[in-house]
């Protein structure tokens, strides 16, 4: 395997569980409610992916269990900050730490325990293009799940009255209760989808890639969905991009090590992290500007 | 004074010893001590590093049900765990293990802080003069890599060996070391490329470092991570053998496994301990950077049993090998070549632990891959 084909095809792999969690954050943040507790939705859908898994040997029911406990963390995060009116920042970290202490708490009994995971399936036909079909052809089911996850909430949210009302909850959500529409309701089920599909991308990293459960196993990359968010826009196809361009930097690493190459892993190591870093300076101003009234209310953001 | 230990044995839960305010500043450090400390890097659970050293505490609790046991996990390597000691020590604890490498500065802090308590740090160094109430334990980790290493040079097709580690510390640097060395005496083609992942547990780096090893044409995999059962997976997955760290994962790749090297902390942690509580720790072996290996007998680092595709020349190859290192020998005896050519030890000699773990800067020659310098 050549290096490039080798590093884009890492940056699928490991660029999926973000990608599930920063869509989800998209729909979230569209509606004007920021989540930092998708970190803790990753995390229990990773272990609920494990141990349901585990359980029934079935990684489908897994993942819907996954996609459920990620689901039920973000509705805690929507609860309180929805009707209880918590500030969002403050309730997304509380949400986090939730997430780590019960998968921890819950998680101790799964770290030994063997599961039936997802395997790789070839695409008949797609997987056999050169280049390309290595690349995106030859993963697990999920992997191909969030390729059509990711023009189907790009369609619905600009395409369709579902995503009207969403970005109308973000935007103008005056206006929504105007019309007799609940925004609130609008607003719960946008984070709830988002901590549901964050949680897929929990399960994903545990039932499909490591195929392994362990504590505090997303290691921040709830986090970096959050960022990949924020730089993207909120733009499906966008965090599509970011999501790989970190996997593709955390691939890097282990594929030039291996080839004995003489790098600065140190340096290399910390590449993923700073890209988020430097395209968020670079953006950051302009894409202020351009988010939702929601949002911007959140961050206190001024856009003249 | 023995009356504070009186009741449960709980962790975590032991109440201020009130009746240990008396403590007498003439007293040996940790004796008559009520209870004994625990901190660990991360979480019990791991099936590596942590769970071992963890066990190894569970077996003073039931040998010495006098005392209280108190157990912190997930305590990061910073000035938390120079907290947690002193709330231990506020608990009656008079006989602290710091059981991670990082957790050295913090442990040094708090032994400087109380003279009358000792503090033990598992496997790092202390390189100037050790205070009378501190010291490091370890075990020759590298001596069972080394064994294991031969398994898995005779194991190999490919004749390339693939490690997965998480920093370049001289502990790993040796085990490193110790596994191509040991591969090299039985199978002089083979090579060790290595990979590093800059976290002591992240299963998704984890699986990606494998991957790319396996693609590279690597048959056997090994590592050095708090978490191993996910590079055990995938080389199990994949279809290539497995060599083992920290614990015995047989039951993950029962078609791959060759063998490992595992812990078993009892009979070290309890010698420790009795020591301390006797009077005797300053000036002991213990005050000092103690290194147990097979010429003593007590190496708490032990091999793992062996898989199916192991075979017996090979089982006899490595029962020659550990006899000779319990003897005279030494998995570095010279000729020992770094990577670059330069000679780490010349012909014949035979290194102490000090002057391996001194030399553990570079890699051998062998090993495919480069050092990161920070």
């Amino acid at each position: 395997m050549t290096l490039p084909i080798e590093v884009l095809t890492g940056a699928v792999r490991g660029g999926t569980s973000i990608l599930y969690a920063s869509v989800g954050e998209s729909i979230a943040e569209t509606a004007g409610v920021v989540n930092l507790g998708t970190e803790g939705s990753m995390l229990a859908g990773a272990l609920a992916g494990y141990a349901i898994t585990a359980n029934t040997g079935n990684p489908w029911v897994g993942v819907l269990a996954g996609a459920v406990a990620g689901g039920a963390l973000a509705f805690v995060h929507a609860f309180f900050v929805l009707h209880r009116g918590a500030n969002q920042l403050a309730t997304g970290l509380v949400v986090l730490f939730l997430g780590l202490g019960l998968t921890s708490l819950f998680g101790a009994a799964f770290v030994s325990r063997q599961i039936h995971s997802f395997t790789a399936w070839d695409v008949p036909v797609l997987s056999k293009i050169p280049w390309v079909g290595e690349i995106l052809f030859q993963h697990d089911p999920l992997t191909y799940l969030s390729f059509v996850l990711v023009p189907v909430t790009w369609f619905v949210l600009q395409r369709t009255g579902i995503g009207l009302l969403v970005r109308g909850a973000g935007e103008r959500s005056e206006v929504l209760a105007t019309y007799g529409h609940d925004v609130r309701l609008v607003q719960y089920l946008a984070v709830v989808t988002g901590g549901l599909l964050a949680g897929i991308g929990g399960a994903q990293l545990s039932t499909a890639y490591a195929n392994s459960w362990f504590e505090n196993m997303t290691q921040g990359r709830g986090f970096v969905a959050v960022a990949v968010v924020i730089f993207a826009a909120r733009r499906p196809l966008a965090a599509m991009g970011g999501s790989y361009l970190f996997g593709a930097a955390l691939a890097l690493s282990p594929a030039l090590q291996a080839r004995g190459w003489a790098i600065n892993q140190f340096a290399l190591d910390s590449l993923p992290y700073l890209a988020v870093i430097v395209v968020l300076v670079l953006l950051g101003k302009k894409r202020a500007a351009e988010a939702p009234e929601g949002l911007q209310k959140v961050f206190e953001l001024s856009t003249s | 004074m023995l009356a504070a230990a009186c009741g449960s044995n709980g962790n975590d839960t032991g109440t201020p010893a009130a009746a240990d305010g008396g403590s007498s500043s003439d007293a040996a450090p940790g004796q008559g001590s009520t209870a004994v400390g625990f901190i660990f890097v991360g979480p019990k659970d791991d099936v590596g590093y942590n769970q071992a050293a963890y066990d190894g505490a569970m077996a003073v609790k039931k040998d010495f049900p006098d005392l209280k046991v108190l157990t912190q996990e997930n305590v990061p390597e910073t000035d938390e765990a120079s907290r947690i000691m002193e709330t231990m020590i506020a608990k009656g604890a008079k006989i602290i293990f710091a059981t991670s490498y990082g957790h050295l500065d913090p442990a040094m802090k708090v032994a400087a802080a109380h003279p009358d308590v000792v503090v033990v740090q598992q496997g790092n160094f202390i390189k100037d003069t050790v205070p009378a109430n501190t010291g490091t334990y370890f075990g020759t980790v590298y001596e069972p890599v080394y064994l294991a290493g031969i398994a898995a040079g005779k194991a190999t097709k490919t004749n390339k060996l693939g490690y997965v580690y998480a920093f370049p510390i001289p502990q790993t640097i040796a085990n490193i070391d110790a596994f191509e060395l040991g591969a090299q005496s039985v199978n002089p083609k083979a090579e060790t490329y290595v990979v590093n992942t800059s976290n002591w547990c992240d299963p998704a780096k984890q699986a990606e470092a494998a991957k790319s090893l396996l693609a590279q044409g690597v048959d056997v995999l090994t590592q050095h991570q708090d978490c191993t059962g996910t590079i055990t997976k995938a080389a199990e997955a994949a279809g290539a053998m497995v060599v083992g760290y920290h614990a015995d994962a047989s039951s993950l790749a029962p078609k791959g496994w060759v063998t490992g090297s595992e812990w078993d902390w009892k009979a070290m942690f309890e010698d420790i301990v009795k020591t301390a509580l006797d009077g005797k720790f300053t000036g002991s072996k213990y005050n000092a950077n103690f290194r147990s290996g097979l010429k003593d007998g007590l190496n708490p680092f032990v091999q793992s049993k062996y898989g199916p595709s192991v075979t017996q020349a090979t089982k006899d190859l490595i029962a020659k090998a550990a006899t000779d290192i319990a003897g005279p020998g030494s998995p570095f005896k010279g000729p020992v070549v770094a990577q670059d050519g330069a000679q780490l030890f010349p012909a014949g000699k035979v290194p102490t632990y000090a002057e391996i773990e001194a030399a553990a800067t570079v890699f051998v020659k062998g090993v495919v891959g480069e050092i990161p310098k920070g």
